[in-house]
């Protein structure tokens, strides 16, 4: 018997393997079953859409360059990592294969890189996108030699007699096992010692230089060889820790903040025992019961990426000048190929203090309404309160003047199966509205539907998925 | 009117009814209660000030021959001692220093320096061990261990800084109260805060929010209505950066109940012709200080106050290849106030015969040390629980 999911149920997968749902997408699936649903989900993932630019203005030799042509050089480089973000946020926000983007943003800030190397960052996300619901350990494998992790963990630099164990470090402690999990100080030296010889060429091909390569016994995690950087990933991926570790992880960003370990020791199992399949610990997570419980549905603070694309989809949003979609970013503490360190983003309450928090809150007004929420609670405020607010809403703050978005109000509003406001607010807002809210909505009269989405919009609730 | 009298009225007149009941601590302080409110302002300058030329080792040689189209000739500098020299951009330090208001302190830095801006950053804001990474910073720790309220740490800047981010509390990001004012009191905003009732906010992300939003609501009234107290009639120079500084003066002044203040002065990071720059930006940093010393004389609470300056990293002792500096480490901070227990020079000048293998200075004090001097001696709070970790106290407070 196969089991179909609520509206509501419908909209927790798609915020949470997406970025989100239109209410045409919604009708096209909402009779399927629960195993149809999710299945679609993956089938329209299978392909990837590399990100593509062309960058060969860049192959250049920068110490052959005059003084003047490196300032060049430089401008150049950074109007291309610029570019580079815009492109990927369109992408996100126009893809079809939004589950595999999704999980292409959570490995962006598992193996997350901060580079003024527009070549390299691409390189490297294209490579997370390639192996996003392929195979683990291929991805690790394929990351750890790529340029961009080479330079920024300063492999380059990690030579026989003179080793650096930046990578090493990193590798054990945010990519597989976690912080203080079954390694030591020894470990990581010795692992650095494998990890010599690892460099790349002028194409940003993978070499090995052999004359930098330590080649003499090293014993990592217990065991001994004269072990080369490959064989240290094969035993870090042999530990069971390290499945553990990403699904811990996976199951705190795809789930709940909260971990809740049964759950997790099952994925984990599954996971490792599929030898690093990501499709299947994904599928096997997108299929669970409990992924589906209340407990788990609207409690996630969305992260600006998701609420900036969440809203952009939704709204069909086009931007006069698509720069704006990194002044956002940037305003909201998240831009993409920017994260504040090897680390990533903490995320949750992190994306929160008063100043995100207040742009949050504006922003579907800003994007979809030029800025105004059409509200006056003329009950209980004296006369000058309210001319004092009239006076407000023309005083366009910086950001409104900027954001110049043309929403699809028409498609939007067309689209909608039911325009009453319960309708309105079950497709809209994800978790339990507030008694508070409940009160301020319910003040509301018959207004209309575009009024109304933007109220829903500005809550704090609409901040959760 | 006199400040005593205002303070009553504004207190009437303000709107601050509004704020639910049991959001307590919107009290300010009385003229009585202000004085020996300490605080301490933290100022940082972005990009890696090159401590070398802000305050020099004028009599050094090798200083001389590392740097021999950047060094800082004598009639370029303001002397300290013979061995040691303000740039001439620094007048209105000197003049401090001069007043036994100044505190050099040199060779700081911390174990393993990392070169990279925003790496070596975070480190000074988390105040994190090299090859750890805290997602919260120092004064947002300290706002978890010791307040009640956002505001008791303010930056005045549009955004908040890792600085101020702790575990379970914020500071608050203000550049124009009136501006952040007007955004919480946007109508619909207005009806959502008046609705809000202790039990939505519970200990989940959605409760987070709504306290989040309460908590600005009422620092931003708390803020717009205290600050309106004083406005300063001291002449500041017309930098933003001075601003920023003025609306710090404004805010001490007028009482608000903030310990610590944080505001940051960027464009650092320069590799070519430093000179022009780094002497055009010192020359602001100067001016915005010594206005905002002299404001705060004038008021009488130059003694209560500590002004802290840090950058991420100093820079290398040999020049390179196009009248710059690269990336370095230990570094020289200034401590500003009117109540410092030892100004001057504070330790031995940076020895440069004794540098690292990259030919930087090698720090002999860890910035955590200062951090744990100030929560410490100067705000008479536990440092350990702020910092993790137990450092050594300096004596310069």
């Amino acid at each position: 018997m196969t089991k179909s999911l609520s509206d509501k149920q419908i909209q927790h997968l798609y915020w949470r393997a997406g970025f989100g749902i239109t209410s045409k997408e919604l009708a096209s699936i909402r009779t399927f079953s629960k195993e149809k649903i999710i299945d679609q989900l993956f089938y329209e993932s299978k392909q990837s859409t590399p990100l593509s630019m062309d960058l060969s203005m860049l192959e250049k030799n920068q110490k052959e360059l005059t003084q003047e042509e490196k300032k060049q050089f430089r401008k150049v480089r950074n109007q291309k990592l610029y570019d580079l973000n815009i492109l990927w946020i369109e992408q996100l926000i126009n893809t079809k294969q939004v589950l595999r983007e999704k999980i292409v943003l959570f490995f962006h800030n598992h193996f997350a890189v901060r580079l003024k190397n527009p070549r390299a960052c691409l390189h490297l996300n294209n490579v997370v996108r390639e192996h996003a619901l392929g195979n683990f350990g291929d991805m690790l494998m394929e990351v750890s030699k790529s340029p961009a992790m080479l330079i920024f963990l300063n492999n380059r630099q990690n030579r026989k007699n003179s080793p650096n164990e930046n990578f090493a470090r990193e590798v054990m402690e945010l990519f597989t096992l976690g912080r203080d999990n079954g390694y030591t100080e020894k470990d990581i030296k010795e692992a650095a010692r494998a990890f010599t010889g690892w460099n790349f060429d002028k194409t940003g091909a993978f070499v090995f230089k052999k004359n930098q390569h330590d080649d003499g016994s090293k014993t990592v995690l217990g065991k001994t060889g004269n072990f080369r950087g490959e064989d240290i990933i094969k035993i870090l991926l042999e530990e069971k820790q390290t499945a553990r570790y990403i699904t811990e992880k996976v199951y705190t960003h795809f789930v709940n903040d909260t971990p809740d370990t049964k759950h997790i020791e099952k994925l984990t199992d599954i996971f490792y025992t599929s030898n690093y399949s990501l499709e299947q610990l994904f599928k096997t997570l997108f299929s669970s019961d409990w992924f589906y419980k209340a407990s788990n549905i609207g409690v996630k603070i969305k992260s600006p990426i998701e609420l900036i694309t969440g809203i952009s989809r939704q709204f069909y949003v086009t931007y006069e000048n698509p720069k704006v979609l990194l002044y956002l970013q940037r305003k909201l503490n998240q831009t993409l190929f920017y994260p504040p360190n090897v680390a990533g983003w903490p995320g949750g309450t992190y994306w929160i203090d008063n100043s995100t928090l207040m742009l949050r809150l504006k922003l579907a007004s800003v994007t979809l309404n030029k800025g105004v929420i059409e509200w006056t609670d003329k009950g209980d405020m004296p006369e000058d309160t309210l001319m004092k607010m009239e006076f407000n809403k023309k005083m366009k703050s910086q950001i409104e003047k900027k954001v110049k978005a043309t929403p699809d109000w028409q498609q939007f509003i067309t689209l909608l199966e039911q325009k009453d406001k319960n309708a309105l607010i079950e497709f809209l807002i994800q978790p339990q509205l507030s008694n508070g809210a409940t009160t301020v909505i319910a003040q509301l009269g018959e207004t209309n539907t575009k009024d109304l989405t933007i109220e829903l919009l500005s809550l704090p609730e609409y901040q959760l998925c | 009117m006199d400040r005593r009298n205002f303070l009553k009225q504004s207190i009437f007149a303000s709107g601050v009814t509004l704020v639910p009941s049991f959001l307590k601590g919107m009290e300010l302080l009385t003229p009585d209660q202000l004085s020996g409110y300490r605080n301490v302002i933290i100022i940082q300058l972005s990009g890696g000030n090159d401590g070398l030329n802000t305050i020099i080792p004028i009599s050094n040689d090798i200083y001389h021959s590392l740097r021999p189209t950047i060094a800082k000739k004598t009639d370029q500098t303001l002397k300290i001692t013979n061995d040691l020299a303000f740039n001439n951009n620094l007048k209105a330090i000197k003049e401090l220093y001069d007043q036994g208001e100044v505190s050099i302190i040199n060779n700081v830095g911390y174990p393993n320096p990392n070169r990279s801006h925003f790496r070596s950053a975070d480190i000074w804001q988390t105040a994190s061990n090299t090859n750890e990474y805290l997602a919260t910073g120092w004064i947002g720790r300290y706002l978890d261990a010791n307040c009640q309220n956002p505001y008791e740490a303010i930056e005045v800047d549009s955004s908040l800084s890792l600085s101020l981010k702790g575990n379970i509390k914020n500071g608050i990001a203000v550049s124009d109260p009136n501006q952040l004012y007007r955004t919480t009191r946007e109508p619909f905003f207005n009806s959502i805060v008046n609705q809000t009732n202790e039990e939505m906010l519970d200990e989940n992300n959605q409760g987070y929010l709504y306290k989040t939003m309460l908590e600005t609501y009422s620092s931003a009234s708390y803020i717009q209505e205290t600050s309106k107290i004083y406005e300063t009639n001291t002449v500041y120079p017309k930098s933003a950066f001075a601003k920023n500084l003025k609306t710090i003066a404004d805010f001490i002044i007028s009482g608000l109940k903030t310990r610590i203040y944080y505001s940051s002065l960027g464009g650092f990071d320069s590799h070519v012709n430093q000179l022009n720059s780094q002497d055009r930006l010192l020359g602001i940093y100067a001016e915005g200080v010594g206005a905002l010393v002299k404001d705060l004389k004038k008021n009488d609470r130059f003694k209560d106050t500590l002004i802290l300056t840090f950058t991420e990293f100093g820079r290398r002792v040999k020049q390179n290849g196009s009248r710059g500096t690269d990336h370095g480490s230990a570094n020289n901070i200034i401590a500003i106030g009117g109540s410092l227990k030892k100004a001057g020079v504070y330790n031995e000048l940076p020895n440069l015969s004794d540098l690292d293998q990259n030919g930087d200075l090698k720090y002999s004090i860890d910035f955590r040390s200062v951090y744990a001097t100030i929560l410490s001696n100067w705000l008479k709070v536990n440092d350990k629980t702020v910092l993790n970790k137990s450092f050594e106290k300096l004596q310069f407070i």
